[in-house]
């Protein structure tokens, strides 16, 4: 245990479900201070960079951004050499999300939950927050288990629909005024989420479509384009080079376009030398 | 269907249990022809279990044979084993009972041949049909199983879609809340949610109900959702004091309700509103009742925000397959993005008030 009292930040939508899990946390877990109790994934991320609590508690399922979004995004953006959190996923019912979990080794509580199952996780995050582990690994053992998660069927994209079975996109047909632009995949260099649309980016132009990114990731060869952050898709073949700035983070230089690209730590252990 | 795996292994129990039910009915003989004076009772016996013994070593097995796994072979195919059989038995099991009682004449020489063949042939039919019959009615039994466990599964199925896991456990990890802090509060939600319960468990037994009764069980329905989404959810249900005995099918409007809050409200911070209207407006026969739900939601071109959820093309589908088995073509179904957001699914069919 460190000094200090550990705190939590909890991320569930319903009002009752978030007060009655900081009840049983009380009872189970005295010490434990709740800092932040929010009702959505964007101000989880927020909060929990805000705060830097120990413990998170993240609802699956939430308006605008989900329990496994938020966490992969606050895992991306979390400051480098800060121990990351400890991490419970709360669920109603959800098969998929619970073989994953388990699957990963990932702490998680269904709803309702019960005291008995709880005192268990509270072990558990005791337990995890006294061994004072080296925070660079914890990190890295995190990102692992969100990669396999984001990428495990059910729990982040839709199962595996009759759609991913099809070849392989060849045309994307991108409407601008009342045209509509017949842009062929192999002139793409690469696409970017842009919250409502997704930008197609080829060497000199740019079209704006509103499939959304994931559901444009099943339909795309998987080996010419690579996931290298949660919004952006990049040809593999168009990368020019990769650089580490100071702070860790790695950018992408393209053949064919100005701009350098962000690459997220969720995807960096793509980039390494052969 | 018809072949099962565990029957299709050679069933030895059951060979076995025909074979001594077999040996039974030829002592049984054996006795009937001492008892009436035709010969010492060994030799009778040593005669009707060879027979016996040998016609059924040669129907089970040749049974097996010619139909592995589904009990009789079918039609001609089994009175001709059964014959084989009998004559096989008969033959083979005189010889049998000769070599017993060291008798050596001709089987064509003796004065007996005409009883032991008719005694034979009988028996050989009768334990044959006796097995037969049983084997059917087995049969039967496992088909019925069979279509009853698919049934179930069918239901189940149905069940599943209209009952979501995931909305039951939630609502339940609210009670559970509720018992505790809040016990009138945890009552009225347990009575919207047997209410619920009992119209989505029975509603597929009754054909049509008051529209009023439908007004209900959306209401219960939102009531539970409301708890579960406090401040997030808002809603409004318009049904004119006229239209409240319309008869309408059970739960018609349930799955555009859900469409609502999964796709349009739930995604959403903020949230939203519901709002369900039904109406009257002159169509081309007479009048035609009009219903609607209307939400504040992300809108459809949204995409569905949660994993596993069934889309809601789903419940759109459903809706429409159920008013074109009762109306035909005569009635509408439309989706209409809001022009502030949110979606707006219209039904129209003929005004139909109960008598």
């Amino acid at each position: 245990m460190s000094t200090t009292a550990p705190r939590a930040l909890i991320a569930e939508d319903e009002p009752l479900l978030a007060a009655a899990l900081r009840h049983e946390l009380a009872q189970a877990w005295p010490a434990l201070q709740v800092v932040a109790s929010v009702g959505d994934g964007r101000t989880a991320v927020r909060e929990a960079l805000a705060l830097r609590p120990e413990v998170l508690f993240f609802d699956i399922r939430m308006p605008g951004q989900s329990g496994l979004d938020a966490a992969a995004e606050l895992a991306d953006a979390w400051p480098a050499g800060q121990p990351f959190p400890a991490l419970v996923f709360v669920t109603a019912y959800d098969q998929y999300a619970v073989q994953a979990f388990e699957a990963q080794a990932v702490d998680y509580l269904l709803k309702p939950v019960q005291a008995a199952r709880l005192q268990k996780t509270v072990q558990k995050l005791q337990q995890t927050l006294s061994s004072q582990a080296p925070a660079a690994p914890v990190l890295e053992a995190t990102l692992a288990q969100l990669r396999h998660l984001l990428a495990a069927p059910g729990v982040a994209a839709p199962a595996p629909a009759a759609a991913a079975q099809t070849a392989p996109l060849s045309v994307i047909q991108a409407s601008s005024g009342s045209q509509i632009h017949f842009v062929p995949v192999d002139e793409v260099l690469y696409f970017e989420a842009a919250d409502k649309y997704v930008r197609v980016l080829t060497a000199g132009r740019e079209y704006l479509i509103r499939t959304p990114l994931k559901e444009l990731a099943a339909q795309l060869d998987t080996h010419a384009f690579w996931q290298v952050h949660r919004g952006t898709l990049v040809r593999a073949s168009a990368i020019a080079s990769v650089t580490r700035d100071e702070a860790g983070r790695l950018h992408l230089a393209l053949r064919g376009r100005p701009e350098t690209l962000a690459v997220s730590r969720l995807y960096a252990h793509l980039f390494k030398a052969m | 269907m018809r072949t099962m795996a565990p029957m299709q292994r050679f069933d030895l129990r059951s060979w076995a249990r025909h074979g001594l039910v077999t040996a039974a009915f030829s002592c049984a003989i054996a006795l009937a022809l001492t008892v009436t004076g035709q010969g010492a009772w060994d030799v009778q016996l040593a005669y009707s279990l060879g027979i016996g013994l040998v016609a059924w070593l040669v129907i089970d097995l040749g049974r097996h044979l010619l139909a592995p796994g589904s009990g009789w072979p079918a039609g001609w195919r089994g009175a001709l084993l059964v014959a084989a059989g009998t004559g096989a038995g008969y033959v083979a099991g005189t010889a049998l009972g000769d070599a017993y009682s060291g008798h050596s004449a001709p089987l064509w020489q003796r004065e007996a041949v005409p009883t032991s063949l008719v005694i034979t042939v009988l028996a050989g039919v009768a334990i044959s049909f006796f097995f037969y019959s049983r084997a059917q009615a087995r049969q039967l039994q496992l088909h019925m199983a069979q279509a009853q466990r698919d049934a179930a599964e069918a239901r189940l199925k149905l069940l599943e879609a209209q009952l979501e896991p995931h909305m039951l456990f939630n609502t339940l990890a609210n009670l559970r809340v509720l018992v505790a802090t809040d016990p009138a509060r945890a009552q009225a939600m347990l009575d919207h949610l047997i209410a619920y319960l009992r119209a989505t468990l029975g509603g597929s037994r009754s054909v049509q109900h008051p529209l009023a009764d439908e007004f209900e069980r959306l209401r219960d329905y939102l009531e539970l959702m409301a708890v579960r989404m406090g401040a997030r959810l808002a809603y409004q249900l318009d049904l004119p004091e006229a239209l409240r005995g319309v008869a309408v099918p059970p739960l018609l409007l349930q799955p555009l309700v859900e469409n609502a809050i999964r796709h349009g409200l739930e995604p959403q911070v903020q949230g939203g509103r519901i709002t369900v209207r039904a109406s009257t407006r002159p169509g081309r026969a007479g009048m035609l009742l009009v219903l609607e739900v209307q939400d504040t939601g992300a809108g459809p071109a949204a995409p569905a925000p949660t994993s596993g959820a069934p889309g809601s093309h789903f419940g759109l589908a459903q809706v429409r397959e159920r008013l074109a088995t009762l109306h035909g073509s005569d009635f509408t179904l439309d989706l209409i993005a809001g022009s502030a957001g949110g979606t707006c699914v219209t039904i129209t069919f003929p005004l139909q008030t109960t008598p």
